[in-house]
């Protein structure tokens, strides 16, 4: 879960990494009255997970409680790369002497922990990596040693930070790696971390991912999530316990095991070609056991969604039997009732030849079983396009 | 022959109390594998069927000969139950366990690193299985005999299925890596194994969107892997930015693109499949071949 600014903030200063002083603001009176509170200029950030807001015009520096309701008048209700400002981030503005960078993240490729930290901040890292590589120091970390005040220094000069910066960077970077291991965060990046015209360092910008893996010890997160951008349909399947995740097309697709799954979307949408680019609607994956509770479930959440004209049942009995999968195929069209989609299912693996016999002999109109994925595949995209 | 896990492997099982322990304790007998142990620091001294329990994995070996341990706990133990498996230095650990927090997988992969007498397979994975000889973990034993093919794999049911469809041909060891960011055994690691081992002749290799793992194991195989690899990728189709299923699975930016990985595979000689069953014929013409 990516975390907005002014959440990665809240955990900073949580963990004693120093942030600037703000509050956020979902209308222009609000931003007034914390500009009032804060006195001085403020500055003006919108809210939303995406990056290159400056240049988008989200962020602007207001010279009073006015000019703050000003400028989030005008900041609120921004589309930003997709994402619309719901709130506002105001802010003491800081004196800016230099910006650097500073993150720690997990490297998948050495399968361990990696400190990046650099000179040059405030701009994109990814433009710094390409343009000067030297300037972006990336340090290993040890996941069994973590990063004491000796490593934190480390980084600081393998950066190049001057040294006026270094005291300062060192005690911050040892409480961002705190905040990354406390909050089981795959990444926390501070771009830019500042140095203000009287000699403190404070992280200026925030973005935390965070690990859902996690979750279970950090009950904590669930204020983070943000309701008004979970698809309702996510929401309800992730109450069930479902794997869901909403797509834009027109197949529904059921299956057992992520990598079947995301294998079925691939195989549909090649199928789809055929008839008019159809696609699939969605992922989901119900998992090792199948049952007809499970089934319903999932067959209900895929059928809410008005867009599905045709649904793919992609199962491959491994543990669990396909005769068993399909009366419980049967008994969910039973608990969701008035089924008119089509329903192509494709049975392998485990008692296949058993479960196809079941379907066949129930006979229901809407059931049409195929024996090959990629030839169900085909009759579900055809029967999506006939429908539509 | 097989990779790993052989004749001579004799599996204890920790969490071997829990419902899926139990149930996958039994599968694996009944597959004919060597379950010689479980672990449950409470219940040292009781028995799931006719498996002794131990407090601890070192008991286990000392009382079994216990050489592979599969790891059934729930997600917020399994790092203390992969720590007990390294420091009892067994040689091959398989954490079954789905959702296990990334910390905890990365800290107890580099203590195994540091200790350098354990691999650890996962988490989040079917296991292992050498068909006819032995099994580690939840892959159904009876999809295909045994046989001169090699599968690695980060995802449990495309496993199933690739196994399925050859199961003419049979295979020596099929091994799941698992679908999270940071896994104990990875594809360059079975890819070597295979190249190694004189019972296999060729390896299937199933990926997916996600990191780099495949682009670096297409590098590996150009320059270390005689033996012909047939490779597939899912998630061709996957929008930027959204999980798909497994921890590890999602393209972030211009990273971690199955197309980017399949022109990684083709460069380094490896034939890719469109689909599961198109990447089973290029298997299938490869093993009618040789």
């Amino acid at each position: 879960m990516d975390l907005f600014e002014y959440q990665a903030k809240k955990l900073f200063a949580e963990h004693g990494v120093p942030v600037p002083t703000g509050k956020t603001a979902t209308t222009p009176e609000e931003a007034r009255a914390i500009a009032t509170e804060l006195g001085g200029k403020v500055v003006v950030k919108a809210q939303v997970k995406a990056g290159g807001r400056g240049k988008a015009g989200g962020v602007k520096v207001a010279d009073g409680p006015d000019d703050a309701f000003a400028k989030a008048t005008a900041i609120l209700g921004m589309d930003i790369k997709g994402h619309t400002v719901h709130s506002v981030l105001v802010e003491e503005a800081s004196n800016i002497a230099e910006e650097y960078y500073a993150s720690f993240l997990l490297d998948r490729a050495n399968r361990t922990f990696l400190a990046m930290a650099s000179r040059e901040g405030g701009m994109e890292i990814e433009e710094v990596a390409a343009t000067n590589p030297e300037a972006l120091a990336r340090i290993l970390i040890d996941p069994l040693t973590g990063v004491d005040a000796a490593k934190a220094r480390e980084i600081a000069v393998a950066a190049k930070l001057p040294e006026a910066a270094l005291d300062g960077a060192t005690e911050l970077l040892a409480k961002l790696w705190t905040v990354f291991v406390k909050s089981d965060a795959t990444l926390v990046e501070v771009n830019p971390l500042i140095l203000t015209g009287d000699g403190k360092v404070i992280a200026l910008d925030g973005k935390v991912s965070l690990d859902e893996n996690a979750d279970f010890r950090h009950p904590e997160n669930e204020a983070f999530v943000d309701v008004s951008a979970v698809d309702p349909l996510e929401q309800k399947a992730k109450e069930k316990g479902l794997n869901y995740v909403k797509l834009e097309g027109e197949v529904g697709i059921i299956g057992n095991g992520a990598g079947l799954v995301m294998s079925t979307l691939d195989v549909v949408t090649y199928a789809g070609e055929e008839f008019g680019g159809k696609r699939p609607a969605n992922f989901l994956d119900i998992g090792g056991g199948a049952s007809a509770e499970v089934m319903a479930n999932g067959l209900s959440i895929i059928l809410g969604d008005p867009s599905v004209k045709s649904v793919f049942v992609n199962i491959f009995g491994g543990i669990t039997a396909c005769d068993a999968v399909a009366n419980g195929i049967i008994q969910a069209l039973d608990i969701v009732g008035n089924v008119t989609t089509p329903l192509v299912v494709r049975l392998d693996g485990n008692n296949a030849e058993e479960g196809r016999r079941i379907l066949a002999e129930a006979n229901l109109p809407v059931v049409k079983p195929v024996d090959t994925m990629d030839g169900a595949a085909k009759l579900a995209a055809q029967l999506a396009a006939a429908a539509a | 022959m097989a990779i790993w896990l052989d004749e001579n492997s004799r599996i204890v099982v920790q969490g071997i109390t829990g419902s899926e322990g139990t149930k996958h304790t039994r599968r694996m007998l009944a597959s004919g594998a060597k379950v010689v142990a479980g672990v449950n620091a409470r219940k040292a001294g009781q028995k799931v069927d006719d498996v002794p329990v131990f407090g601890s994995v070192t008991d286990a070996i000392a009382q079994t000969g216990a050489n592979v341990s599969v790891i059934f706990v729930p997600p917020r133990f399994t790092k203390d139950a992969a720590i007990e498996a390294v420091d009892a230095a067994i040689p091959l650990a398989v954490v079954i366990t789905e959702g296990v927090p990334v910390h905890d997988t990365t800290e107890f992969f580099a203590y195994s690193k540091s200790k350098g007498t354990t691999r650890i397979i996962g988490p989040n994975c079917p296991g292992i299985a050498s068909p006819g000889v032995s099994n580690a973990g939840i892959i159904p034993a009876d999809i295909t005999p045994g046989g001169r093919i090699g599968l690695v794999s980060k995802s449990g049911t495309l496993t199933y299925q690739m196994m399925y469809e050859l199961r003419e041909f049979g295979f020596s060891t099929c091994v799941g890596i698992g679908g999270d960011p940071v896994i104990g055994t990875t594809h360059i690691d079975a890819l070597d194994a295979f190249q190694a081992d004189p019972g296999t002749d060729a390896i299937v290799m199933i990926g997916e969107i996600g990191g780099d793992a495949e682009e670096r194991a297409a590098a590996h195989i150009e320059a270390h892997v005689s033996k012909p690899v047939v490779g597939y990728v899912a998630g061709f189709t996957a929008p930027e930015g959204k999980t798909m299923g497994h921890a590890g699975a999602i393209v972030s930016g211009s990273s971690g693109t199955a197309q980017a990985k399949k022109e990684a595979l083709e460069k380094a000689g490896v034939r890719v499949g469109k689909t599961p069953s198109e990447t089973a014929r290029l298997m299938a013409d490869i093993m009618r071949s040789l």
